[in-house]
């Protein structure tokens, strides 16, 4: 295509790109280094059905002068990236001279927010990423073999998971695990214990979110590496079989490497995708048990009655940053493919 | 009986009556209503639909998530909404932004036979009119109780007592429940019993914290004895779990709102027996004190700033004929009701005898929603027996002041 087609080819893309993306993350990021004015603040009594009181209340007046001169706030520049709720360099800091083993240290670590969910986070997205692109591997070469009359009612009942809306679906499973649910109480009966409950261990809570993650990606996988299976090329998958390949060998020998594109596809989505993990806490209830990122900045907007915007957007900003660290292995190792191959 | 009729007059014994408007007709203006969403809110803004005969346009909006929008949707001029139903703590946000109009002149236009306990005033001026009461108090089931021999439980100590017999006794194996749900729920419930335990939230004429202290201690380790009674699943349990579980019958002792009672007592949905052994008490006292350990709340409408004075005034002339003597009448045991013309109910008997026993309202304080969220945000640490307690309160402290730095208070 020449440049100049191309451009225009991609232009209306780029400007919605802007608009909607790059510009909001900009506004995101500017909000993120300032903080509210200060608030003034007068003694008034305050009067209610049940009795009467002196309390501070904030002065509107002077208040909205400060907002007239500064609609933004007051710049705090990274301040608030380096407080208690984020990245919290002062109290890493003692944490670091006041304990001794590492082991206390990291208990000290996950006691400051951030660093709970990042925790959580992190370990979510490194369990359900590779069990996703195994098991939706797996599911399409299993359909693919299926006879032609039973295999389109069988993609329709694997995809099943991901045609339910996350939040129902996770929902649904938390009435499940429930004490008096069929898979709450199934258990109870198997293992003989009238007071197992997956909601109240923190270990069971994180393992059923993992599988809550698994159940309602791997159809995205398996429908992806599905399509990829019909563009194998035939002589090949034959010619493997003449040379004397297993079934085995043939998937490990040509199938996979003809799919690697699609498991760096898979692989990227699915990193960006598990990172930003946040309707199964909702769901399930877990935020005592497992805080992610993206549950951080719901509780700044959502959790009181005072939104904290400033602090919402540095959890923003950093969980961006953090998609980015994780996508780069992937991205270099593509980029070098990409120059490989033309060379 | 007295000391509910009391209470539902109010402390400032009002002598008139609530004007009825039986009829309502207002000519013009555009009513538009933010409310939460349960049924004592509809039958209020239903009642004020009715004044829309006169060629008025009256509508409102009930969301469970009203809190969140509330200021952004009053902040333009003119506002979206002309009029928000608050409590104690949404009225806050409203009050810091300065969203809210004086109501003093509609008073004193229109509203003359309004009660002195109803009007909610700060710095003098008349902010909002508050119509219903709520408090977290004890629900019991008479039967357990008389099959382990107790009376009902006036502190919180004879409840960990009458808990543990019922558990003893192999009745039930988790007796006990309460709203301790790891979000605004939880937070809640310490504030109630710390509340109790005669705390005071932060340091006087400032917004320091100041709950790392003994009573902070105690709140801590009593919220630890009552956990370890109720289900493991706790830090799950609202109102809408617990409710239904009350009805199963398979709890004796539950801490929950008054306004659930009427459903409870009802016995709709519930199990046989349960519902006629449902008896609401006051919520008990802690630690040797004389406060009930649970917090009054009021709900009230409000009336936006950003609005013309003409649907300010088509707005207070709908809800006072949404809170009118018709409503309470039809709707009398939706609500424990401020009014005049309401007549309290057994549905009602808990809150009546929290509010008579001198239970302190909750703070309407600008940064207090700061520190109830920093306490819900650390506390299940504590409960599931991750650290000790001034660890924790340290840490609600820590977060606090994050936040209330960030917020301008500090």
């Amino acid at each position: 295509m020449k440049h100049r087609t191309f451009f225009w080819f991609i232009l209306p893309s780029l400007a919605a790109m802007f608009f909607f993306i790059a510009l909001p993350i900009v506004s995101v990021a500017v909000q993120s280094l300032f903080v509210e004015h200060e608030q003034i603040m007068t003694e008034v009594e305050n009067c209610g059905p049940f009795k009467c009181e002196t309390v501070l209340q904030v002065d509107n007046e002077a208040t909205a002068a400060l907002r007239e001169e500064a609609p933004l706030g007051r710049f705090n520049g990274l301040g608030t990236y380096t407080n208690r709720k984020h990245l919290a360099f002062e109290q890493v800091g003692v944490a670091w001279n006041e304990t001794e083993t590492f082991g206390e240290f990291m208990s000290e670590l996950i006691n400051l927010p951030f660093y709970k969910a990042l925790f959580f986070t992190l370990t979510y997205t490194a369990v359900v990423t590779p069990f996703v692109i195994f098991l939706g591997l797996g599911v399409a070469l299993a359909v693919n073999t299926l006879p032609r009359a039973i295999k389109g009612p069988t993609i329709f009942v694997s995809l099943l998971p991901m045609i339910v809306t996350p939040l129902i679906g996770a929902l649904i499973l938390f009435w499940m695990v429930d004490a008096d649910g069929i898979i709450g109480a199934t258990l109870q009966k198997i293992f003989n214990d009238p007071n197992l409950s997956l909601k109240a261990s923190t270990p069971l809570t994180w393992m059923m979110l993992i599988v809550y993650g698994i159940w309602s990606s791997t159809p995205f996988s398996f429908i992806v590496f599905y399509a990829g299976l019909q563009t194998v090329p035939k002589e090949t998958l034959e010619a493997a079989k003449i040379d004397g390949a297993s079934r085995w060998q043939s998937i490990r020998y040509v199938v996979v490497p003809y799919m690697m594109p699609l498991v760096v596809f898979i692989t990227l989505m699915q990193l960006m995708d598990n990172f930003r993990v946040f309707e199964p806490i909702i769901s399930f209830s877990a935020s005592a048990k497992a805080t992610s990122l993206s549950w951080i900045i719901f509780n700044d907007l959502r959790g009181g009655d005072i939104q904290l915007f400033g602090s919402a957007g540095a959890t923003s900003i950093l969980t961006i940053l953090g998609v980015a660290i994780l996508l780069t292995p992937v991205l270099i190792r593509t980029w070098r493919d990409f120059n490989q191959k033309r060379a | 009986m007295t000391l509910m009729k009391s209470f539902a007059a109010g402390a400032v014994a009002a002598l008139m009556a609530t004007a009825a408007y039986a009829e309502c007709e207002i000519s013009s203006g555009n009513v538009n209503v933010l409310a939460n969403d349960f049924p004592a809110l509809k039958a209020i803004t239903g009642t004020a639909a009715e004044c829309a005969s006169g060629g008025a346009t009256i509508s409102a909006n009930h969301n469970k998530d009203f809190r969140n929008i509330t200021v952004q949707a009053l902040t333009p001029n003119p506002a979206e909404y002309t009029s928000v139903i608050v409590a104690n703590s949404s009225i806050v946000p409203l009050l810091n932004e300065g969203l809210l109009r004086p109501l003093d002149d509609l008073v004193a236009k229109h509203g003359q036979d309004i009660p002195k306990n109803q009007l909610i005033t700060i710095d003098g001026k008349i902010m909002a009119i508050a119509f219903m009461a709520n408090a977290q108090h004890l629900f019991l089931r008479q039967d357990v109780l008389d099959q382990v021999g107790k009376p009902a439980p006036a502190s919180w100590e004879e409840v960990v007592e009458t808990a543990q017999a019922i558990k003893d006794a192999g009745i039930m194996d988790h007796p006990f429940a309460f709203l301790s749900m790891s979000d605004w729920n939880l937070g809640e419930e310490f504030v109630n019993m710390y509340l109790g335990h005669g705390g005071e939230f932060f340091k006087p004429g400032t917004a320091e914290p100041a709950i790392n202290n003994e009573q902070g201690i105690a709140t801590l380790n009593m919220l630890k004895e009552l956990v370890a009674l109720s289900n493991p699943d706790f830090l799950t349990y609202n109102t809408a779990t617990v409710v239904p579980i009350w009805k199963s019958g398979d709890i004796a002792i539950a801490q929950l709102w008054g306004s659930s009672g009427g459903e409870l007592l009802s016995g709709e949905g519930a199990e046989e027996g349960v519902a006629e052994n449902t008896v609401l008490v006051g919520a008990p006292t802690v630690a040797g004190g004389s406060t009930p350990a649970s917090s009054l709340w009021w709900d009230g409408f409000t009336i936006a700033k950003n609005i013309s004075d003409e649907d300010a005034e088509a707005t207070f002339l709908a809800m006072m004929h949404g809170t009118s003597e018709k409503m309470v009448t039809a709707n009398n045991d939706a609500a424990v009701w401020l009014m005049e013309s309401y007549v309290p109910g057994p549905a009602a008997a808990g809150v009546a005898a929290t509010a008579s026993a001198g239970a302190e309202p909750y703070p309407m304080l600008p940064y207090m929603g700061l520190l109830h969220q920093a306490v819900f945000e650390e506390l299940p640490d504590f409960l599931q027996g991750n650290e000790s307690a001034e660890k924790t309160l340290a840490d609600i402290e820590a977060a606090y002041t994050a936040a209330a730095k960030e917020a301008g208070y500090l």
